[in-house]
């Protein structure tokens, strides 16, 4: 089972590459999504005990994540079909079965029960999304694709270094294994300063990934020039999957009795991500590098979830959630909004709602639902976050958290607002451009499921988010 | 076995700052190539000879010392270039900031807890100077084959570190390092080369468009 989730992504990607045709080859996208969610929802039915001591296996942890993954990964599968077909000339073969390689590399992540393992997954993530981001093929975005391998590829390797660390702390011994429970037994006999040494750099590493300010640097280039439906693979599932590589940083932390350190360089980490995107979002005429700092501000808000505890960790784990599917909505109307007009600069686009309506709507409603507003499930995580913040008596951050937000809404809301609002720009009919049914059906899937989290959480989803978080916190 | 071990990288360090020095980008990649193979031994000195040893010296030797500078190297043939045009900070600052990074990893290094059996090798200090050389040059230089190249010394400075826990990693996950590592110069080569078509030159300053 666990090896199906990683073995049939990485055939349909073979599968893909040797077929010939333009034309057929994104059939696979969905085919080959659809299979791997089928197999996520069996294992999420069957609740298969975790083997001891494998290097993988699927944790409450990891099972979150996956259905995160594969839903985000479905929809974006589809939304893949109408656009590749739109993108006929600029061909497909090493698009498509990159998309499949990158499932593949994010199954392995959330399944890997081995650091070593874990790290040897994030690292083919990195170089599975590379060619992705080139997809435009101009200059802009190999820019980005250059800074994005390059600092990722530093960070990863930082994220070894650590990982080597963590293993030195527990010299002396005949063997040490980096498998998860060999460490979450021995961490508490491990050596302080290497163990913190370790953290540190595991927390730049894998935050590199996550984009955590002052780290992300590679995002708004990335987001910006990446395909629509890669930003939402890269901003929804990407950063989950590096956020879990902290959550298992954490794990040995916690299981060190060194949580305490743990938290408070999340919550620093968090507070100047939040502090970032703040910054940036203001004025900022781009409206796809603002969905990316709009990220950067929603792994801040992760991150300060994790370093209060409590009740934020169970806060941060359903927005972790909340976040993937509605950076899903996002991008891929704010894709169709971009192929339209053939530009993402505010000035240059306005009046989206006239020519292009759904797509339109659905990136003023994802607005909405990212900024936290009710009765977007996001509302609900933020809040629960705060609940905790509140309730441990962190009030200055509290109010620092409240503060950042309401300037980042404001801030998202003029360029949103400028762009889908108002009579159209000259630009409206540069491109013969028109909303389908495939371009427009599964951003709306997500936005339906992301307000189903905000008006009621299944009781299914709840026991997943609380298992979850119970792996790196005891809620009470 | 111990004492070779550490003039071995000892010499590391001194190739580190040949490296920062040099403006000839074949010479750079030579030495690179150098510093790969002689780290490549390091392994079998510091710890008895067996199959994993044997391997991960093998594996090391081919990848770092022949076939990521020839992927290299075909680089530098395809797009013509020989030097690295004036970096970002002069290569004496550079040097300058090369020999006080060593000597703070020097001291940095006295810190951390070592176990018995690993008091007084220069593994250590000598994986973070390593570090610091790779860093500088991903910081300094404008082309982006001395990037690339600079990321490769990164991961020197990491596979030094990894050397203290060779008896105690499993192979699979070495392997899977390598792998990673091989395909990520792979994959760089081939941006460089499209960079290159897109530009007609290297320069990782025409990389500048995408700011606030």
């Amino acid at each position: 089972m666990t090896t199906l989730l990683v073995l049939i992504p990485l055939l349909f990607a073979a599968a893909a590459y040797v077929l010939p045709s333009d034309r057929w080859r994104p059939w696979f996208l969905p085919v080959g999504g659809f299979v791997h969610l089928g197999l996520v929802l069996k294992m999420l039915a069957e609740d298969a005990p975790l083997p001891v001591g494998a290097w993988v296996g699927i944790d409450p942890l990891g099972r979150l994540i996956l259905i995160v993954v594969s839903v985000l990964y479905c929809c974006c599968a589809v939304y893949g079909l109408g656009y590749l077909r739109f993108r006929l000339k600029w061909g497909n073969r090493v698009f498509v079965p990159c998309l499949l390689l990158f499932l593949s590399a994010m199954s392995l992540a959330a399944e890997a029960r081995h650091l070593g393992l874990l790290w040897v997954a994030v690292e083919a993530t990195t170089l599975a999304s590379a060619p992705l981001i080139y997809y435009n093929r101009n200059r802009l975005s190999i820019e980005a694709t250059w800074k994005y391998l390059l600092l990722c590829s530093v960070g990863i390797a930082l994220a070894m270094l650590g990982i080597l660390f963590v293993a030195y702390s527990g010299l002396p011994k005949e063997h040490i294994s980096l498998q998860l429970d060999d460490l979450l037994a021995a961490a508490a006999h491990f050596s302080r300063p290497w163990l913190r040494a370790g953290f540190v750099f595991l927390l730049v590493g894998f935050g590199t990934k996550a984009g955590f300010a002052p780290l992300h640097t590679w995002k708004p280039d990335a987001y910006g020039e990446a395909p629509g439906m890669v930003g939402a693979l890269l901003a929804g599932g990407l950063t989950s999957i590096a956020f879990m590589a902290l959550m298992r940083v954490m794990q040995v932390m916690a299981a060190a009795g060194e949580a305490e350190v743990a938290r408070q360089a999340f919550v620093a980490m968090g507070s100047l991500s939040l502090f970032f995107a703040a910054v940036f979002v203001i004025k900022q005429p781009d409206f796809k590098r603002l969905l990316a700092y709009s990220s950067v501000e929603h792994m801040g808000i992760l991150a300060i979830g994790i370093g209060i505890g409590g009740v934020a960790t169970f806060g941060a784990m359903l927005h972790m959630v909340n976040n993937a599917l509605t950076k899903g909505v996002l991008f891929l109307a704010a894709g169709n909004i971009h192929r339209r007009f053939d530009s993402k600069r505010r000035g240059e686009v306005a009046g989206a709602i006239t020519v292009l309506p759904l797509s339109a709507s659905l990136f003023i409603a994802g607005f909405l639902a990212v900024t936290g507003s009710p009765p977007f499930g996001v509302f609900i995580s933020e809040f629960t976050i705060l609940r905790g913040v509140f309730s441990a008596g962190h009030f200055t951050l509290g109010g620092y958290f409240l503060v950042m937000l309401s300037v980042i809404f404001v801030g998202m809301g003029s360029t949103v607002l400028a762009v889908t609002l108002g009579p159209p720009s000259e630009r409206a009919n540069k491109v013969d451009y028109q909303e389908t049914l495939l371009t427009t059906g599964p951003p709306l899937v997500m936005l339906l499921l992301v307000l189903v989290l905000g008006l009621y959480l299944p009781e299914p989803v709840r026991k997943l988010v609380l298992d979850a978080a119970g792996l790196v916190e005891v809620i009470r | 076995m111990e004492s070779s071990a550490n003039l071995l990288l000892l010499l590391v360090i001194l190739l580190n700052f040949f490296i920062l020095g040099s403006s000839r980008l074949a010479a750079c990649i030579r030495t690179a190539a150098l510093q790969g193979s002689m780290l490549a031994f390091v392994p079998l000195l510091m710890h008895p000879i067996s199959g994993h040893t044997l391997f991960l010296a093998g594996s090391a030797l081919a990848l770092k010392g022949f076939f990521m500078p020839w992927l290299l190297f075909r680089a530098i043939r395809q797009v013509q270039i020989r030097r690295e045009i004036e970096p970002m900070i002069g290569y004496v600052p550079t040097l300058i900031l090369g020999t006080m990074a060593t000597a703070g990893a020097f001291i940095f290094g006295d810190h951390l807890p070592l176990i018995e059996a690993h008091r007084g090798t220069l593994v250590i200090p000598c994986g973070l100077a390593t570090l610091a050389t790779g860093f500088l040059m991903l910081i300094t230089r404008r082309k982006a084959l001395t990037q690339a190249l600079g990321y490769l010394i990164f991961e020197n400075g990491v596979f030094i570190f990894g050397l203290l826990l060779t008896e105690a990693m499993p192979v699979m996950v070495e392997a899977g390092i390598l792998l990673d590592l091989l395909v990520a110069i792979f994959v760089l080569g081939i941006v460089v080369n499209q960079i290159n078509r897109e530009f007609s030159s290297m320069n990782v300053e025409n990389l500048s468009s995408l700011r606030e």
